[in-house]
């Protein structure tokens, strides 16, 4: 436990933080910005490289370009002065918690499971490029086809429809 | 005598951090190197506006900048005081917060990439082991930094130039990734230290460059295209396209801000062009074994250099692109030749050495090439052109 874990634990939750309290929505795609860069600066504290910089390629560069698109093309833009809450927040905090604590927990037990490594293993980017074309082989492909699919059927579903006036 | 000039930053280096106490040694000199980067490039951006202002003056036949100096050289120094004297005025509407960030972000994340080039023998500032990945999400980081900037200044055309830059660079993004993969499975390493001393061999007097490959030349061609549209360059400068949107994202822009826009634009042109120089032109290599008498950093920055004179000239040579002809190119031709260039490059990796390796990649290529470019033109109904020239 560093100081540099805590700064960058801190910047990640007051990033999380703002993004659900500030009001304009744009800002709060911002924030979330923040908080992805604060986690890829924590994995890479772990030395997890490829993690590291995959969540800053693909959250930062793909995830809140899409979000903030997303905002921008919807009339969310311009919110009214007061915020925008949701009325069921209460039903979305407990359901965070319950998420929350679940994983703590099978965090929290994975200490005593896994045996204890004395030495930070150093693993290259090689070796996780033959575990993937390796062992991994089959979820990377699974995972692809379902993206694949995912994105015919977003396409379908904005497509315009036969005889449907634009 | 030789390595001495071609290691002579490192041994200036070493000797400088020498002085220094044993506690402070590693901490002084990574910012030494630091400060050196953030030092050269600018100088380097000072002289690429110059070149710039001037071949392009010479191309449509007027002089250029000529009142500064002798033949015009200190232009770029007016320019540079004139933006740190100017006021910097910030829409009433603005979001102040973002609008200040945005430039600060751009440049920071630009100046990120340089940490990785290797410029030259024992010339890299951090020697990772992913650098590629690296680079390519400061890379990605750029868009972000362009979307505040539009969207911060409250204006119609930042806020559609911003639009614009952002989709055009996510579609651009994704052929340049696929042309380096093409580098990275040859090389067999992330690490631009690894591709460099993989090109880094003589035949005859003649390098290893990935360029002379077929899969390096049209991956290497490919490259450069996405390239320009990542920094936004004619002929794809659509975002900030002057007969439309005044200045793109950067309209509500002023004084120093503008300038951190110019430079961010700049730069990241010198470094994207580093690194097509370290993936495809052998990095610090030299062109001929008999040049290798000359220092390795001497051919990365002449390598800059030529690929930002290519930048000017196609910049005074072709015209802009519509929206739709950008998008079309990058999805319609630009994306599938790079997937099949990465199908090729399999190929060249397990076909062996011999000739056979030779004649199947680059028919596979020119083949796709022609009847791509073929179906292409036939459904667009090009046929010769007749030019009409003013009397």
């Amino acid at each position: 436990m560093t100081i540099v874990f805590w700064v960058l634990a801190v910047t990640t939750i007051s990033g999380g933080l703002a993004a659900v309290l500030l009001k304009n929505t744009v800002h709060c795609a911002l924030a979330v910005t923040g908080a992805f860069a604060g986690l890829a600066l924590l994995f890479l504290q772990l030395d997890a490289q490829f993690a590291g910089f995959a969540q800053i390629l693909v959250y930062i560069g793909a995830v809140a370009i899409l979000v903030v698109f997303a905002i921008l093309l919807t009339r969310g833009s311009e919110t009214p002065e007061s915020g925008v809450f949701s009325r069921t927040w209460f039903a979305g905090l407990c359901i965070a918690a319950g998420v929350f604590a679940v994983m703590a927990w099978a965090i929290l037990n994975s200490v005593s499971a896994l045996p204890h490594e004395t030495v930070a293993p150093d693993v290259s980017v090689l070796q996780i490029g033959n575990a993937l074309m390796g062992r991994y082989v089959l979820p990377l492909e699974i995972v692809a086809l379902l993206l694949t699919a995912a994105m015919i059927g977003a396409v379908i579903v904005a497509m315009h429809e036969k005889g449907d006036v634009k | 005598m030789v390595t001495t000039v071609d290691q002579i930053f490192v041994i200036l280096q070493h000797w400088f951090v020498g002085y220094l106490p044993a506690i402070l040694q590693p901490f002084a000199g990574v910012l030494l190197n630091v400060v050196a980067i953030v030092v050269t490039f600018p100088a380097l951006f000072a002289i690429a506006v110059l070149l710039e202002r001037k071949g392009l003056g010479r191309m449509q036949n007027r002089i250029g900048p000529n009142r500064v100096g002798p033949y015009g050289i200190l232009q770029p120094v007016a320019d540079g005081l004139k933006s740190l004297t100017k006021e910097d005025i910030v829409p009433f509407r603005a979001d102040g917060v973002v609008h200040f960030m945005a430039p600060v972000v751009l440049v920071v994340v630009v100046f990120m990439g340089f940490a990785v080039l290797p410029m030259g023998r024992n010339m890299t500032l951090v020697h990772m082991d992913s650098a590629l990945l690296f680079y390519f999400s400061m890379g990605a980081c750029t868009e972000l930094a362009i979307f505040m900037a539009g969207w911060a200044s409250r204006n119609k055309y930042s806020l559609l130039g911003a639009m614009r830059a952002v989709a055009q660079m996510i579609s651009y993004e994704v052929p340049l990734l696929m042309s380096s993969v093409a580098v990275v499975m040859i090389t067999g390493s992330l690490s631009l230290d690894k591709i460099v001393e993989a090109q880094n061999h003589y035949t005859w007097g003649l390098p290893h460059w990935y360029i002379f490959t077929p899969w390096g030349l049209l991956g290497f061609l490919m490259f450069a295209v996405a390239a320009t549209a990542e920094t936004n360059r004619s002929p794809f400068d659509l975002p900030e396209g002057e007969s439309e949107l005044v200045a793109g994202y950067f309209t509500e822009y002023s004084g120093f801000k503008f300038a951190e826009f110019f430079l961010g634009e700049y730069v990241g042109m010198l470094s994207i062009s580093g690194l097509g120089a370290t993936l495809f032109l052998g990095g610090w290599s030299a062109p001929l074994e008999i040049l290798g008498f000359m220092p390795s950093w001497f051919w990365f920055f002449a390598k800059i250099m030529l690929s930002i004179c290519v930048f000017i000239w196609l910049r005074g040579t072709l015209p802009r692109l519509r929206q739709d002809q950008l998008m079309n190119f990058a999805w319609k031709f630009v994306l599938p030749m790079t997937l099949l260039n990465l199908f090729v490059a399999g190929l060249w990796r397990f076909l062996g050495d011999g000739w056979v390796r030779w004649v199947v990649c680059s028919a596979i290529l020119v083949l796709a090439y022609v009847f791509v470019g073929r179906a292409e033109m036939h459904r667009k109904h090009y046929g010769p052109r007749s030019y009409r020239y003013a009397e």
